[in-house]
């Protein structure tokens, strides 16, 4: 059924999200790839809330968005102040807090 | 009260009626085409964007001409119903949205004008931007503002309206921006975006509150959402609503199209919004995008009617509003040095005409004022920018870098001295007749004084387009245009940031793909692909105004027949509807006699408030005509006083007499409205913010932390002594030296990288859920 689908895409999203959050040493394409998990997480929702005939869903999935939003703005503001104190923003570099 | 309904003729339909739908598709998909293989094109992109908006012209005119059929075949007074078509967009939660389009004389209008002024200003960037570094993404933005602007007029519900509406403003944001290497372009870009987005918040709030009052009256009585336009227009005449709702309502609405079309005090962007190439300020920023928030108003005008109170006895919100924004934006004209800048302000002021007629129950006038204002707007902006490209050095500074220039441009001159007449009002010509109608229509629904304010504004208009032509094409060559380049044109950017440091200045195209003109000397006509566009725009600047020629007769008013929607009470097939709409006939009496934004209509519902129209009388013609010339001669003889002969007495009068003086500054501070909003507004929130937040944290935070550090040290003292010492050292330098250890096993995994701890935190996420499936199976 449709359902399935959609969960099954909302799967390969969180996947490619992980393995961009894991394997990428550029902050912004980190940030993006959290922007994948958050959507994947949506069109969860939202496959659900259709199945289930609910607008629930869908006023978490705004609920989300919004949130995502607020989040990759202090992150990006993060992500330039890292550039301008240091001119790089690969996440390697930064291990400052090392144990 | 009616007579028996007789059942009236059929209405015509036709194909292009019926795929109006298809002229914004096409250009939206001439985007995707430009984005991603326009760089491989042989014209980069550019020969896309041209085809799209041909084949959206070909379509919105067909659409025009079946429209123009459909209503010719229609009954006298009966109600011309809409092409409607729609289709589910998406559903949630047991609601339908649906996507369609609406279509109807007000659309056909718009959309013709919207698709031909972007044709022709694709074919003039075609020469304007030849070599520009981003001529590609140029194309792409330029198509698909079109697509947005078709969209929104083209919208059957207000959900599409917004899609469409927010589109046009990103496209204007990349537009204003599309030379952000220097820095004030990018301010202006940014400025006009949060500007336009202020007002934007109304439009949300007015559709949802719509939305939550009208829904449940539009979907028992007609079957449409309470987001669709025409359900919408019948439930603002049906004398359902609650009067404070619809206020409210139309007052965010209106809000919006402050913010869109740059009425005071949101009209700051729009000068600014001139940083962008000037193909941009003549598509966007006079006739097309600007009119979306008049557009906004006339679309939805049974909401404003009734929730405004529209030709009631008192003054509307939406009169004030315009009348402040025609006078304040006329003479903030005469100060300006900026060519681009005082076309920007004059389309602030004629849009300040077109929302005074729709205040004052005008309609059609102010949608006639649209269809002519694109025209010879459009033309002055492209006459302006054929002057910078082939002349001035992309300078747009008049005084520094122009004038003399009527021999060497004679197409560009005789283009812009039509325009001109055309935007003063001069008889022949196409401004005359939709502007003089809002005039005169507003004086004939009884507001005397907001047609002396428009008088006023007629006068204002005539003499400051007078000192822009003299400066631009009379006297003396100076500056750039005779010849001298390169430092003067840096010597406008030093000038102006003398006024005002926030100032975006527009004065400069400087795209780098332009070094080659230094090889030209001296000024000259531009190119068939500038001049052909401008020619095109002219003749209609002359023509255009004789679509609704009041004064030769009723048989010369096409747009009054073809566009404005009849009054009449339409009884709709319940409640399945809109089936076959048929109408009972407005009254048996005659014109003029409808019910509808009247009373509350009976057995039918009204989709249009019945309106008057003001006699033509040549004699207030004739009197407004002599205000224009007055402006227009006063204006020339000072102009030649002061910038032809140097008079003495007026050289330097704005340093030498006080009032003049600061008149003169509060002109050139744009009445401190900048300031206002930069210093006083964003200041005023992020200060205070800001000390609130620190008083929290001394006072509250600290406070309570103080309080707990005192008694707690109160207990240690007693803890430290008897306990703490005896017993507990022990233990604690044990177990101390057991954290050492497991604190040295696990310190590599503190690698202090971001990635190790992600995977590290998905790890156990991943074994975390692993464990919840197996408990819960």
């Amino acid at each position: 059924m449709l359902t399935s689908q959609f969960l099954l895409l909302g799967a390969i999203l969180f996947c490619i999200g992980v393995y961009g959050v894991i394997a990428r040493k550029n902050a912004v394409l980190v940030l993006m790839s959290i922007e994948l998990i958050l959507n994947s997480v949506n069109i969860n929702l939202l496959a659900f809330a259709l199945r289930n005939g609910s607008a629930d869903g869908h006023t978490f999935a705004l609920y989300i968005i919004a949130v995502a939003a607020a989040e990759v703005g202090v992150g990006l503001a993060m992500v330039l102040l890292i550039y301008r104190n240091r001119r790089s923003i690969g996440l390697d570099e930064l291990s400052e807090m090392r144990g | 009260m009616f007579a028996a309904s007789e059942v009236l003729s059929p209405l015509r339909d036709g194909w292009f009626l019926q795929n109006a739908w298809l002229a914004p598709v096409i250009p939206t998909i001439g985007f995707a085409l430009i984005i991603l293989f326009g760089k491989r094109l042989p014209k980069k992109g550019s020969e896309v964007g041209v085809l799209s908006m041909l084949a959206s012209l070909v379509l919105a005119s067909g659409a025009a001409w079946q429209w123009i059929q459909r209503v010719g075949g229609a009954g006298e007074e009966q109600f011309v119903s809409p092409v409607i078509r729609t289709w589910t967009w998406w559903q949630s939660g047991g609601m339908e949205f649906t996507i369609g389009q609406h279509v109807d004389g007000l659309t056909v209008v718009v959309l013709f004008v919207v698709a031909f002024i972007s044709t022709l200003v694709q074919v003039y960037s075609l020469e304007y931007l030849r070599g520009d570094r981003r001529y590609t993404h140029f194309f792409a933005a330029l198509t698909l503002f079109s697509a947005g602007m078709l969209a929104m007029v083209i919208a059957e519900d207000m959900i599409l309206f917004l899609l469409g509406w927010e589109i046009m403003g990103l496209c204007s944001f990349m537009l204003i921006g599309h030379w952000w290497e220097d820095g004030a372009n990018s301010r202006a870009a940014l400025k006009a975006f949060f500007t336009v987005r202020t007002g934007d918040v109304g439009l949300l709030v007015g559709i949802s509150i719509l939305f939550f009052a009208a829904n449940e009256w539009t979907t028992t009585n007609l079957g449409l959402s309470g987001f669709s336009i025409r359900g919408l227009s019948a439930w603002a005449l049906s004398g359902e609503p609650n009067s404070t709702v619809i206020l409210v309502a139309a007052v965010a609405l209106f809000i919006a199209a402050i913010g869109k079309s740059g009425q005071f005090p949101l009209h700051t962007w729009l000068p600014d919004a001139m940083a962008g190439p000037t193909p941009v300020s003549s598509l966007l920023h006079s006739s097309t995008m600007v009119v979306a928030g008049v557009f906004l108003v006339a679309r939805l005008y049974p909401v404003f009617f009734t929730g405004l109170d529209i030709l009631g006895p008192s003054s509307n919100i939406i009169m004030i509003i315009a009348a402040i924004t025609i006078v304040i934006a006329a003479a903030l004209a005469f100060v300006q040095t900026d060519i681009k800048r005082v076309l920007a302000y004059s389309t602030v002021s004629q849009l300040g005409y077109m929302m005074l007629g729709l205040g004052a129950g005008a309609w059609l006038p102010a949608v006639f004022h649209i269809f002519t204002h694109a025209f010879f707007k459009a033309c002055l902006f492209l006459s302006a920018g054929s002057i910078s490209h082939s002349a001035s050095h992309h300078s747009f500074d008049m005084k520094k870098d122009m004038g003399g220039l009527r021999k060497h441009m004679p197409i560009t001159f005789a283009a812009w001295t039509v325009s001109t007449l055309a935007l003063c009002g001069v008889f022949p010509f196409s401004g005359f007749f939709s502007k003089d109608e809002i005039i005169d229509n507003v004086g004939g629904n009884g507001y005397t004084f907001f047609m002396v304010v428009g008088l006023g504004g007629a006068f204002l208009t005539a003499a400051y387009m007078t000192r822009a032509t003299y400066l631009t094409f009379f006297g003396e060559p100076r500056g750039a245009s005779a010849g001298e380049h390169g430092e003067s044109s840096h010597g406008t950017h030093s000038a102006h940031d003398g006024h005002d440091a926030h100032d975006a200045h527009a004065v400069h195209d400087s795209h780098d793909a332009h070094d080659s003109h230094d090889a030209h000397a001296g000024p000259h006509e531009s190119g068939i692909l500038i001049t052909a566009p401008l020619a095109i725009l002219a003749a209609l600047a002359i023509f255009s105004g004789l679509f609704n020629a009041t004064p030769f007769g009723e048989s010369w008013e096409y747009m009054k027949k073809w566009t404005e929607p009849r009054a009449a009470v339409v009884v709709e097939s319940y409640p399945g509807g809109p089936g076959e709409a048929f109408v009972v006939p407005a009254a048996e009496s005659g014109y003029g006699e409808s019910p509808c934004g009247k009373e509350t209509p009976k057995d039918g519902v009204c989709y249009a408030p019945q309106l008057n129209h003001a006699k033509f009388k040549w004699s207030k013609a004739l009197l407004s005509l002599a205000i224009v010339f007055a402006g227009i001669a006063i204006s020339w003889v000072l102009s030649a006083a002061l910038y032809g002969r140097r008079d003495p007495r007026l050289v330097g009068l704005t340093q030498r007499n006080a009032v003049a003086r600061s008149g003169y500054q509060l002109l050139i501070n744009k009445y401190y409205l900048d300031h206002l909003y930069e210093r006083g507004v964003v200041s005023a929130i992020v200060g205070p913010l800001a000390r609130g937040a620190y008083w929290f944290n001394q006072q509250v935070l600290d406070g309570i932390l103080h309080g707990v550090a005192r008694v707690s040290r109160a207990v240690a003292q007693v803890v430290y002594r008897d306990i703490d010492q005896r017993l507990v050292d022990g233990a604690v330098n044990a177990s101390a030296d057991v954290t050492k250890a497991a604190g040295t096993t696990v310190q590599p995994i503190q690698s202090g990288r971001v990635g190790h701890y992600g995977a590290l935190l998905f790890a156990t996420a991943a074994v975390a859920a692993l464990v919840f499936v197996i408990l819960n199976t």
